[in-house]
């Protein structure tokens, strides 16, 4: 294992931890969303509030979202980042490999087995 | 242990992590209907500016070098993923991270703008997650104060010689911090409290949000250093004609 790969899979348990302890640390905790808590300080700096819009799509469903449709939006949501993300790097981990069997490692040619580099300028690094 | 495995074990706590905290409710940006409407207007305009050289800046970008579309792309996507997760924290209600450190740290705070603003809309139409009516006070603070203050901060510790991925740690962790600072004054802005006017309201919000949002605020540190190193090992050369490394410096 690569020293990177040691630094990352400490770095995630790491957030795992963090994310996880304070679930079985507190058990009986209700876990609501902070903005609920901001909701009800607004209301003891205010006094009785009613908010003066209400959500496009509760206003056409005539309701609040189902808890399971909310989490159903919120994996689509993860779900096309995590797609996005994992397309490219796979990508990229494969370019990799391809530029190391060709021994073209450290600098990619243009044509470097990617649709993308076959647009113009993209060789030039302003910055050297 | 690949890469890609990493990826899709981190896919998969990402889903458990939905999983298991769905049933909480709203988390922390302000909600629809709670900005009276003149604030609502004002922080759309100050985010205004913003957007606009944030969408001159990505379109730059992207004619100098179609490649860079893949980060864009990856740095959207980032905010995406970190932004859908809601974790449960110490203090026993549930938040969410930004995201908008890397693309910050990435793309320059401009263009993180533009890829907020699309998150936010997204929650605020599908999700009754934000609002419509406080989009310019969200995106202000969430795709503006925050990625300029992690911008500010990776070149500062740049310059003064940190290394580089405690830097972006630093700058993704207190660019969190910082929108939900930002979020906090909104509030009490909008919401003075009698006795101390909006500095003691800002405490009091500060109060709600802070302590929450600490440990998230490590957390998003962290995974935006492990995307990073993720990057720097398989995408050196996008990151080079971004601007992030110089050439030797890619391995």
């Amino acid at each position: 294992m690569s020293k990177n790969t040691k630094t990352v899979i400490i770095l995630l348990v790491a957030a795992v931890l963090i994310a996880a302890v304070p679930l079985f640390a507190l058990r009986n905790t209700e876990f609501g969303g902070s903005d609920d808590a901001g909701s009800v300080m607004v209301e003891e700096i205010r006094g009785e509030y009613t908010p003066w819009f209400t959500p496009v799509l509760e206003t056409a469903l005539g309701g609040e979202l189902p808890g399971e449709v909310e989490s159903l939006i919120f994996c689509v949501q993860t779900g096309i980042g995590v797609g996005v993300i994992a397309f490219f790097m796979g990508r990229f981990v494969e370019r990799k490999k391809w530029m190391k069997a060709t021994g073209q490692e450290g600098d990619v040619p243009a044509s470097g087995g990617e649709r993308a580099c076959t647009g113009s300028g993209d060789t030039d690094d302003p910055h050297r | 242990m690949t890469k890609k495995e990493k990826i899709l074990l981190k896919a998969s706590i990402a889903l458990a992590a939905v999983f298991a905290v769905a049933p909480a409710s709203n988390a922390m940006h302000i909600m629809e209907g709670y900005l009276p409407a003149g604030y609502c207007v004002a922080w759309g305009v100050i985010c205004l500016p913003f957007l606009i050289a944030g969408f001159v800046s990505l379109k730059n970008k992207v004619r100098e070098n179609r490649r860079n579309m893949t980060l864009i792309a990856m740095a959207g996507a980032f905010i995406f993923v970190i932004s859908s997760l809601k974790i449960p924290s110490v203090t026993g209600s549930c938040s969410h991270m930004t995201g908008t450190g890397l693309g910050a740290i990435l793309l320059g705070p401009a263009a993180v703008s533009i890829l907020g603003i699309i998150v936010l809309l997204f929650q605020a139409v599908l999700l009754a997650h934000g609002g419509l009516t406080t989009l310019g006070a969200n995106t202000f603070s969430m795709a503006v104060a925050g990625p300029f203050v992690s911008f500010g901060l990776y070149h500062l510790c740049r310059k003064l010689k940190v290394n580089r991925r405690v830097s972006v740690f630093l700058a993704a962790f207190l660019g969190d911090l910082f929108t939900y600072c930002v979020t906090s004054i909104q509030l009490a802005l909008a919401y003075p409290s009698e006795a101390g006017g909006v500095g003691a309201s800002a405490l009091k919000f500060l109060g709600v949000f802070a302590p929450t949002q600490l440990p998230l605020a490590v957390i998003e540190g962290i995974l935006t250093v492990v995307i990073v190193i993720g990057l720097e090992t398989y995408a050196g050369p996008e990151l080079k004609s971004i601007g992030f490394l110089r050439k030797k410096e890619a391995k």
